[in-house]
């Protein structure tokens, strides 16, 4: 089943509903890299609640995700990562690069909002 | 030695079910929370590198009883192109594959014992166990 991807203003939310195989998260990069575009989103949420495991390709797909993002004007935010994957990715030494995090949803609005007040002022 | 299970390993969908399988084996073996989020990891690490690199292989999962303590044996197999050097590829940062060369340090940080033995033109075994911690 691929992830479900919402648009609600100028947001995409992508939840992730059950385990990812390799090529399935390659195909959500792919499809949120075109919709990024036909949205003209500004901001990407990634909800991983649902992910068994966040591994090494796993990281490197997200990471991917909000670089190809942020060259094309939008921020990308990860919500989700349980206390059981954080110290997993922190024991296999993944770093998450510019990829922001927050802790759900809500959360996750709010950093996109400050985050487009900030790029405003500057 | 006892309740081997083997899960061929030949695309990406086996990596998913070679964890859930671990995950599933290791709750068995009597693993709590955060423990079982390890094992799975470690193991979708070596089953990708399976994927990757030798195409095809399998992972093994085997209960370890003994007489004080409880684990989970995971030993990855294939007859891929083997290492060149396993000594570089048990660095942080190094691979050959183009991706974050975190696959085979980090397995042996998420677990409490890791063997690596490869042979060019032959293959590589990788072998791990974690033991239960009584608390």
């Amino acid at each position: 089943m691929s992830v479900p991807i919402l648009k609600q203003g100028d947001l995409l939310i992508a939840s992730i509903q059950e385990a990812q195989t390799d090529a399935e998260l390659l195909a959500l990069r792919d499809r949120l890299s075109g919709q990024v575009g036909d949205a003209r989103a500004r901001g990407v949420i990634i909800d991983v609640s649902a992910l068994d495991v966040m591994d090494s390709f796993a990281t490197r797909t997200l990471r991917a995700i909000a670089y190809s993002s942020r060259l094309r004007g939008a921020h990308t935010v990860v919500v989700g990562i349980s206390p059981e994957v954080a110290f997993a990715m922190v024991q296999l030494g993944l770093e998450l690069g510019a990829v922001s995090t927050a802790l759900d949803l809500d959360d996750a609005i709010a950093q996109l909002e400050e985050h487009r007040k900030s790029e405003r002022r500057a | 030695m006892s309740d081997a299970r083997r899960i061929a390993i030949n695309r990406d969908a086996d990596i998913v079910a070679a964890r859930q399988a671990g995950r599933e084996l290791a709750t068995e073996a009597g693993f709590k929370g955060i423990d079982l989020t390890l094992i799975a990891t470690a193991i979708s690490e070596v089953a990708r590198n399976i994927v990757v690199y030798a195409k095809h292989g399998e992972i093994a999962l085997t209960l370890l009883d003994e007489q004080n303590r409880r684990g989970l044996a995971v030993v990855a197999r294939d007859e891929g192109p083997g290492i060149a050097s396993v000594e570089k590829a048990m660095r942080d940062g190094f691979s050959t594959g183009g991706s974050l060369g975190l696959g085979l340090p980090g397995a042996r940080r998420l677990m409490d014992e890791f063997e690596i033995e490869s042979h060019l033109g032959v293959g590589t075994t990788v072998t791990m166990r974690k033991w239960v911690t009584r608390g």
